[in-house]
């Protein structure tokens, strides 16, 4: 899939992990085996990251998740897109994301 | 770019980032304090058909709020022991709670109760972390001799075998005790066979008195079933060369007198909620001035208002002030105010067993010259940075 199209599709965070916030951190907890590399790491999300994460709500585009992040943070949507592919591409590896299918 | 959004953490770096106090990071819970086993050194243990005992255990609810509480103060890391904590019938409950909210669970266990369908729980949802068990022993006659439960032998290797055959990572220590002593190359050999050990399994060997302090018979047996100071130093430096550099780095961070403060420990930062909800300070300290009852208040309450206050409690006894409050063996000796406790029913008596065990390794270390107390010892700083020079 090209990144255009990729774009276009809605992610949500899996049932397989859990996702706390503690001290502002956002950290990733394997529910189940299997998710990450191996079965006892954690996972905590950069600043970038963790802005993006707190988008992925299973009804929102990445284009749209990117396009409200420019906006938000002033910065050109090209280079968010590229943030938001890289993530998404990252974590949906480790079984962290799971695809709802492409926006309406 | 790859991987550069999602950071691992290991277990022992789950802290959030540097500046930012979490209040709770780790807290360990004794689900029960009875047991399937009757192991004649153990400090905690009642019969698994306390009756009494089981009637004051907290509830699952119970349980399943102080493990909310718990989270929302940034807990990552749960640990259930006991008692044997399988012995409670909601564990697996309990375990899945846990494991939901997004917490790590180290479980300590014997591993007699674990079941097919408990094995396929922890495969499936693991832990995050290597399960711990405790070996008795390499046969059923060592083994039953320690635990005084006839069965219990092949009852714990096919909970071992159910983890291994599953996956399910765990690791193993010893208890060591007469009836084993000489099964520590067999039982060592055993453990290198074990995918996840990484290194030597380690020893319970300077045992506990009761911690409920309700038993003179028992606590006369724990204390003849102790390993003398002398044997202690023997199997602790069998490694010589790896215990001379974990010690020397040890001594460099940890060595220096307390003075008349009696926690210059962790206690009061994680601690322990015993079976009847009730927040020890630590593991071990379970005297009634210094716990506070869950069922009255909260864990934040302990955290903020009653423990800072407990952790600047002063030592008043002249002995313990002369000899531990100026002994530069502080980090390296286990006196405590629970150890004193349970010895002798006070925070600030010097425990005698554990001051010469501390003794005998400052010697092999060469720390102390024979004869020599710590408390004496004017250069002692001299003397720790020379071990640290020679490793």
């Amino acid at each position: 899939m090209t990144d255009t199209h990729m774009l276009d599709v809605v992610w949500m965070p899996s049932e397989d992990i859990v996702a706390r916030v503690i001290e502002g951190e956002l950290i990733i907890v394997p529910l189940v085996a299997g998710i990450g590399d191996t079965d006892d790491e954690l996972y905590t999300l950069n600043e970038t990251a963790k802005a993006i994460w707190q988008r992925l709500d299973g009804h929102t585009s990445l284009r749209d998740v990117a396009a409200a992040l420019a906006e938000e943070y002033d910065a050109p949507v090209g280079k968010i897109e590229q943030d938001v592919l890289g993530l998404v591409g990252e974590l949906a590896r480790r079984r962290m994301l799971v695809e709802v299918g492409k926006a309406a | 770019m790859a991987d550069a959004y999602a950071v691992k953490r290991s277990l022992y770096q789950h802290a959030p980032r540097q500046g930012k106090r979490v209040l709770l990071t780790h807290l360990d819970i004794e689900l029960t304090e009875r047991c399937n086993n009757a192991c004649i050194h153990c400090y905690i243990n009642l019969p698994a058909n306390d009756d009494q005992a089981q009637a004051r255990e907290l509830t699952t609810d119970e349980w399943k709020d102080i493990l909310r509480q718990a989270a929302n103060l940034g807990t990552l890391t749960v640990r259930f022991t006991g008692g044997e904590p399988l012995l409670r019938d909601d564990f697996a409950d309990l375990y899945l709670f846990a494991r939901r909210l997004g917490m790590k669970v180290l479980l300590f266990t014997n591993a007699r109760f674990i079941t097919p369908k408990l094995a396929d729980l922890l495969a499936r949802m693991p832990p995050l972390a290597p399960i711990e068990i405790t070996v008795y022993g390499m046969s059923p006659a060592s083994y039953e001799a320690v635990t005084c439960i006839s069965g219990s032998y092949g009852e714990f290797r096919r909970g071992v075998g159910l983890l291994w055959q599953k996956r399910v990572p765990f690791i193993v220590k010893g208890a060591l005790l007469p009836p084993n002593k000489m099964e520590i190359a067999e039982f060592e050999a055993w453990a290198a066979t074990i995918p996840w050990m990484d290194k030597p399994p380690s020893y319970s060997m300077f045992f506990d008195l009761r911690g409920r302090r309700d038993s003179d018979a028992r606590n006369r047996l724990i204390a003849r079933l102790r390993l003398s100071p002398q044997e202690g130093v023997v199997l602790l430096t069998r490694r010589p060369e790896a215990y001379r550099k974990d010690m020397a780095q040890f001594c460099s961070w940890f060595m220096g007198p307390s003075g008349g403060r009696l926690f210059a420990c962790g206690a009061g930062h994680g601690g322990c909620v015993d079976a009847y909800g009730r927040y020890q300070m630590c593991t071990l300290l379970r005297h009634p001035d210094f716990v506070y009852d869950l069922k009255q208040g909260s864990l934040r309450e302990a955290l903020t208002e009653v423990f800072p206050r407990l952790q600047e409690t002063q030592a008043t006894n002249p002995d313990y002030l002369a000899r531990c409050g100026r002994c530069f063996l502080k980090g390296m000796c286990e006196q405590c105010p629970a150890k004193s406790w349970m010895e002798h029913g006070t925070l600030d008596t010097p425990v005698e067993y554990l001051c010469q065990v501390a003794h005998a390794q400052a010697r092999y270390l060469g720390l102390l010259a024979e004869g020599e107390k710590a408390w004496q010892v004017g250069d002692w700083r001299q003397r720790v940075a020379s071990l640290a020079g020679k490793v």
